[in-house]
């Protein structure tokens, strides 16, 4: 074999590396729309919008459901009741420890907005059913409170509360 | 002997060629009976081109002031006039154009209704569908405009197809609606129009449905920029083009990156082939696949 | 099968554990080291010969172009049109994807036509590649099966007529012609059946072809690569192991390839396709002229040079199938045009032809245009039955170098006087 400097071998490496990492970055570069494509276009996003839901309509004790996102989103219009015995646990004792304060939005405790999807496994739980005054799922027999809390049952976690505001006393807008 | 097979091959090769040739001429007079639309100069043109905000805000007032009373445009949404690389209204505008328009949905008793636009309704249809589009317009119905831009060309012939791969000239359509919009002319000594049939001197066959939409200072624009028939068509035909091609701009941005980048990829890729093969351009006696210790006993 | 004169391959040496735990039980290393490292390939290829590697990266990147825009794609006549338009508009990088994958096509072909007029001009269609070949036929069919039924599921104007016309073709068959064409269409005429069923076959074919592929390089590898010069390696001399040398040369081409490729994508994206594609489809209204796209119409102008339907699509089908034969119509025992002068005319005078067929195809059937693709046409189908025979016969060829490596070293100057055609081997 003939001999070659080390000088012309590190010329020669120095292009081989050069090749290859321009050559790996073009590969590295022609993934990125081939991923980029699942995520939700343009259209997904707008149709997630923000939503504006009228609360006049909803009776003293009455639960509605809106779509938000193709999610289920309860809004509870909250009896005296109700708040009082969300209010009267010790949080400390309960599966997943949030106070119903934290829940609602100050000055609207009669208002409850909550995703309506069990956190055990994704099934939507039934209103005004189980042993709390809340939600009862039938999927595996969670049961929620009158503040979307997990008191028994498999679910992990609180039903989860989504981005909302007040855009008066009558409307919220979620999202 | 060699001769003789030669002449005989270019015979044949004359046979084949001539053909051609009457052809390609022929071709060219066919070509004037429509005669093709000017070349217009378009700001998002060539390698770099762009389109210009202001131009594509005036045309969509031509298109909500004129067009939009036959022409629905389907597959726009007032949230694209948001989009990057278009008209560049924000986001709070596209919201408030959107709430000018009374959109179709239904009530939560299932009944149908009207509520106000949002920024993902689309662009609404001015008729609820195409038999009533076409008994409005004498049997025609007027062609969506989302992709129209694109959906109308000319022929270009050869050899000028060929150079256009080069020079990227892709604005045939533009090219042919301002031709359409300020084709209209009297109709020449002698001919008749078809009944509804209007004369244009673009359109092929020359009897367009549509009647002249457009004429000087019909559309006045905020910002004071001419409005004489040429430039009104200009506009819309900008705004025709960004809604079939919205996203041009980026499209051209990326190809010169990618370019850039391959070029210098091909360049490196052909040194290194130079260098590998060097070994056996330059000692081609001695090169074996692969040492000698390697191999298998045969 | 190993070429008598060329050492044995090197066997693949495992390096790290984990590769000689594989190599026992699936020997994927071995395999991937014999085929397409250590593999002896001619050393005086010339870049003709890199655009099948092309064509292999083309497969795939039109295959995993297509699998992304399949989830995206809606298969019914009234979501079709406008689920491209929302891929273009809204998904991520779509217009890319779309533009990729249409454009792709057409690079896809041209890298064929390419790949295809090597082996034409080399012979590489010849004894023992007659199999390798006839693979290769099956391959290019099947894509233009691909090509035709991918054309019609955006269901523009140009989709649907082309569906129309090119489905209507089988109501030539004599006795069946018309259950036939019912049986394809799956209705009436061309509809959402229709679309539904051509959506699945897109999608299947370039597997089909992926699995052909395999076959045609299998094939390759049993009888080695063809080169210029036609003559089989002899010794060490005339080859160099695969990788690096080949390697290194087709990924330079591919890469430049890539340039022309991106040029389309980016720059002239709607430049191949057709305007009235950009129409919804529409039933009630035919396009001034239905025009295939530009890798049909040497084709489509053969079937339309014929005046009787019956055999208009025999002349198309024909046009493709007989190439199939090449190996026995052509009796010349030189393989390589190079050493071949009176061949060499004649095919560069076919691919004129073909060429200029190409262009009749695009024009109106009337006149001139449909008179000069009659006599391409003739000219065409001679090439096959007539010349090639004859030319075996009568041809006085240019005399054979030694080796390869003398056609190397010596500039392609034989050594002494003609060398004799060379033994069948």
């Amino acid at each position: 074999m003939t001999t070659v400097s080390s000088a012309e071998h590190s010329r020669r490496d120095f292009l081989y590396i050069a090749t290859g990492a321009v050559g790996a970055v073009g590969a590295v570069a022609a993934l990125v729309p081939l991923i980029s494509q699942m995520n939700p276009d343009a259209s997904t996003i707008a149709a997630g919008a923000p939503i504006e839901v009228d609360l006049a309509p909803i009776a003293d004790g009455q639960i509605i459901k809106v779509f938000w996102r193709s999610k289920p989103i309860f809004i509870s219009h909250r009896t005296k009741k109700e708040i009082d015995e969300a209010r009267n646990v010790n949080v400390a004792s309960l599966p997943d420890p949030e106070a119903d304060q934290k829940r609602v939005k100050e000055g609207h405790d009669q208002w409850l907005v909550v995703i309506g999807i069990c956190t055990h496994l994704g099934c939507i739980p039934l209103a005004h059913q189980g042993e709390y005054d809340g939600w009862f799922c039938p999927c595996h027999g969670s049961q929620y409170d009158s503040s979307g809390r997990i008191r028994k049952g498999p679910a992990p976690r609180n039903l989860a509360v989504p981005p909302y505001k007040f855009v008066s006393d009558s409307k919220i807008q979620i999202g | 002997m060699n001769m003789k097979k030669t002449l005989a091959i270019l015979a044949l090769a004359g046979a084949i060629a001539a053909p051609a040739v009457v052809i390609a001429q022929d071709s060219q007079e066919h070509s004037h009976e429509t005669p093709p639309p000017p070349r217009q100069s378009w700001s998002f043109a060539g390698p770099f081109g762009k389109y210009d905000p202001a131009q594509l805000q005036r045309g969509l007032k031509i298109y909500k002031e004129v067009c939009s009373a036959c022409h629905s445009m389907e597959l726009l949404a007032f949230r694209n006039l948001a989009d990057a690389g278009g008209p560049g209204y924000s986001e709070a505008q596209a919201a408030a154009l959107a709430a000018e328009y009374k959109i179709k949905d239904i009530d939560d008793s299932g009944q149908p209704t009207e509520r106000e636009g949002r920024p993902a309704d689309y662009f609404p249809s001015p008729f609820p569908n195409e038999a009533a589009a076409k008994a409005a317009n004498g049997g025609v119905a007027p062609p969506d405009m989302s992709t129209l831009a694109k959906a109308r060309t000319y022929e270009r012939g050869f050899p000028w197809f060929v150079f256009d791969m080069f020079t990227q000239y892709q604005e045939q359509g533009p090219d042919y609606i301002v031709g359409i919009l300020t084709g209209y002319k009297e109709a020449p000594h002698g001919m008749q129009m078809p009944p509804g049939g209007h004369y244009n001197e673009m359109f092929p066959g020359h009897a367009i449905a549509m009647p002249p939409p457009l004429q000087d200072g019909q559309v006045t624009f905020d910002d004071g920029a001419p409005n004489k028939l040429q430039d009104e068509a200009k506009d819309v035909a900008a705004f025709l083009m960004w809604a079939s091609e919205p996203h041009l701009v980026a499209r051209k941005r990326l190809g010169f990156q990618v370019l850039i980048f391959l070029i210098v990829l091909s360049g490196l890729l052909y040194f290194t082939k130079k260098k590998v093969w060097k070994e056996v351009e330059l000692h081609p006696e001695e090169l074996a696949p692969r040492p000698p210790t390697e191999y298998r006993k045969a | 099968m190993q070429h008598s004169g060329i050492s044995a391959h090197p066997v693949y040496q495992p390096k790290s554990g984990f590769m000689r735990w594989l190599e026992r039980r699936l020997p994927i290393g071995g395999l991937v080291y014999s085929s397409f490292v250590v593999y002896p390939t001619p050393r005086n290829l010339n870049y003709w010969w890199t655009f099948g590697g092309i064509l292999a990266f083309m497969l795939g990147v039109q295959i995993v172009t297509g699998i992304v825009l399949a989830m995206h794609y809606t298969p019914h006549v009234d979501m079709a049109f406008k689920s491209v338009e929302i891929i273009m508009r809204d998904v991520n990088y779509g217009w890319l994807l779309r533009y990729a994958h249409a454009n792709g096509a057409a690079m896809f072909f041209l890298a064929v036509y390419i790949h295809m007029f090597r082996g034409m001009y080399y012979g590489s269609y010849k004894e023992p590649r007659e199999v390798l070949w006839i693979l290769g036929v099956i391959i290019y069919l099947l894509m233009m099966a691909t090509g035709f039924m991918g054309y019609v599921l955006p269901w523009g104007q140009m989709s649907f007529w082309a569906a129309t016309v090119i489905t209507n073709l089988f109501s030539a068959i004599p006795l069946v012609g018309d259950p036939v064409v019912t049986w394809l269409w799956g209705g009436y005429a061309v509809g959402n059946p229709t679309l539904n069923r051509f959506y699945s076959l897109h999608y299947l074919l370039p597997f089909v072809i992926a699995g052909v592929v395999v076959l045609h390089v299998w094939a390759l590898h049993v009888a080695g690569q063809n080169n210029p010069t036609g003559i089989e390696p002899k010794t060490d001399k005339d080859v160099v192991a695969f990788t690096p040398y080949a390697t290194i040369k087709d990924s330079f081409l591919m890469a430049c390839f890539c340039i022309l490729f991106a040029w389309f994508v980016f720059y002239i994206p709607n430049f191949l396709g057709h305007a009235d594609n950009y129409i919804p489809a529409n039933p009630a209204v035919t396009p001034t002229h239905i025009v295939p796209e530009w890798y049909y119409l040497p084709f489509y102008a053969i079937l339309r040079a014929i005046p009787n339907k019956l055999l208009g699509v025999c002349a198309l089908f024909g046009s493709i199938l007989i190439l199939a034969f090449m190996p026995w119509l052509d009796t010349s025992r030189v393989r390589s045009a190079r050493y071949r002068p009176l061949y060499k005319q004649f095919f560069w005078l076919w691919v004129a032809g073909f060429i200029l067929l190409g262009w009749l195809g695009s024009k109106p059937p009337e006149g001139l245009y449909v008179i000069s693709a009659r006599i391409l046409t003739i000219y065409y189908f001679a090439f096959f039955i007539i010349i090639l025979p004859l030319l075996g016969i009568f041809e006085k060829t240019r005399p054979l170098p030694l080796s390869i490596a003398d056609s190397v070293l010596k500039g392609d100057v034989p050594l002494g006087a003609s060398a004799p055609p060379p033994v069948r081997t």
